[in-house]
């Protein structure tokens, strides 16, 4: 079995990312995203601090730090970019305008539910940002993480035991071993890494999944 | 004759009282009004609720106001970050209240203030435990949470120009929450790098009208720094 790449798992989010799509990734692993959409391809990155047609980063010495992105780096905008006040911004998460956001996790229920913003952890500065508007704004909201912890725990849960960033909101997850869909039938696998077999991916992950023999892929 | 304009920093932030709500704009130091929150620190007012969406970066701006303890309770949505020291040891050390609101709610409860809502139903938050405690409500089998505005008594925002109706353009991503802070405080001070003659901003253009405006600084050569660097 051959895990993903941070990059590869990055690669492997921008080919569903379709012309046209207005697009909020978060920060952290999802910010990678940005690296593997194809130039040839129209999509509008959107940034919560109020730009929409978000370019890659400055050359360095090229800086402006008024212009920056949801993680405080300085980036660049696209022709065509515009720029707007927060409550816009978030209107547009919360209103459903927006396609796609990739998000990290913590952890993923069999449900959909997602925990990406607390551990709960009492020596922990709790901090969440705009990851509850995401999660409840896009029309699609994909989940990009590890598949388990550093000591080995699915990351795909029965409940989520971190504190909840919203209910039911994943459409699919990625991780560096599959795609998996989120159904109302169920998590249901679109593809898995080469050499990994359907049972080692569910004795992994601990919950219940459908093997792509088992259902048809939209 | 109608000139907002104020001849000091200090003459713009003289009447802040202690335990007054002071809404902060800025993301991170984008737009961050650094020397008008020099100025409150030289004025000296304390027991200061502040609105922003962090809690301070490095040693300057926001993070100074804390390191001088003037800040009793910080109502933000992301107060963590690689150097927010100063808060961070406030924090862990009980010395401030923190109300963590997520980012979009926020801004729409600072919206909200600016337009006159009593209160609004947001999905935002629902079944979390920044909902606890909270209204809610099951509108079209969503679930909602009831969310109440945020006024303040002061607003101290920066702004790229301004004439002396107090009409505002802003520069870039440092406008963020500048235009729905002006609207939802009693009193905004906005720093501008540049004042221009009235009847030189494109009305089209404008993005906060005078009527938001109470006063007007010019700050002309302003800190401008990025998250994480040294100051």
């Amino acid at each position: 079995m051959k895990r993903l790449t941070r990059d590869q798992m990055a690669a492997r989010v921008a080919r569903d990312i379709p012309e046209g799509a207005y697009v909020n990734l978060g920060i952290g692993l999802p910010t990678l995203v940005a690296n593997h959409l194809p130039r040839d391809r129209d999509i509008f990155l959107h940034s919560e601090n109020g730009v929409l047609g978000m370019g890659p980063a400055p050359a360095a010495g090229a800086e402006d730090y008024d212009l920056i992105n949801a993680g405080k780096q300085p980036v660049t905008i696209l022709p065509g970019a515009s720029f707007f006040h927060h409550a816009d911004s978030f209107a547009m998460m919360r209103g459903g305008h927006l396609d796609f956001c990739v998000l990290g996790a913590f952890q993923v229920s069999i449900a959909g539910d997602l925990a990406n913003w607390h551990t709960g952890a009492p020596d922990a500065i709790p901090a969440v940002g705009g990851a509850m508007d995401l999660a409840i704004g896009a029309k699609q909201v994909f989940v990009m993480m590890e598949h388990l912890t550093k000591s080995g725990q699915s990351k795909i849960v029965e409940r989520c035991t971190y504190p909840l960033t919203a209910v039911a909101c994943v459409d699919r997850i990625y991780t560096d071993l599959a795609v998996i869909d989120v159904t109302p039938a169920g998590l249901a696998v679109r593809e898995m890494v080469d050499g990994l077999a359907f049972e080692e991916l569910v004795r992994l992950t601990g919950v219940p999944l459908k093997a792509p023999s088992e259902h048809a892929l939209a | 004759m109608i000139d907002k304009l104020v001849p000091s920093l200090a003459d713009a932030v003289r009447d802040i009282p202690d335990g007054a709500t002071v809404m902060i704009g800025g993301f991170g130091t984008a737009g961050l009004p650094n020397e008008l929150l020099d100025a409150l620190i030289a004025q000296g007012a304390g027991d200061l609720t502040i609105v922003n969406n962090n809690a301070g970066n490095g040693e300057t701006g926001l993070a100074a106001l804390l390191k001088a303890k003037r800040v009793r309770k910080i109502v933000c949505s992301f107060p963590r970050q690689v150097d927010s020291h100063h808060f961070d040891a406030l924090y862990r050390a009980g010395e401030i209240e923190l109300e963590l609101v997520p980012q979009g709610n926020l801004a729409e409860r600072i919206r909200a203030a600016g337009a006159g809502i009593g209160a609004f139903y947001t999905p935002t938050g629902y079944a979390t435990d920044l909902a606890k405690g909270k209204e809610t409500r099951l509108i079209d089998g969503r679930g909602y949470v009831l969310e109440y505005p945020i006024h303040a008594d002061f607003a101290l925002i920066k702004a790229e120009r301004a004439d002396r109706w107090g009409n505002l353009v802003y520069r870039k991503t440092a406008r963020n929450f500048g235009p729905i802070m002006a609207a939802a405080a009693k009193c905004a001070v906005v720093q501008v790098r540049e004042v221009v003659a009235l009847g030189a901003l494109d009305p089209e253009a404008i993005v906060t009208p005078g009527i938001f405006v109470k006063r007007v600084v010019h700050v002309p050569n302003p800190a401008l720094v990025g998250v994480g660097e040294a100051a």
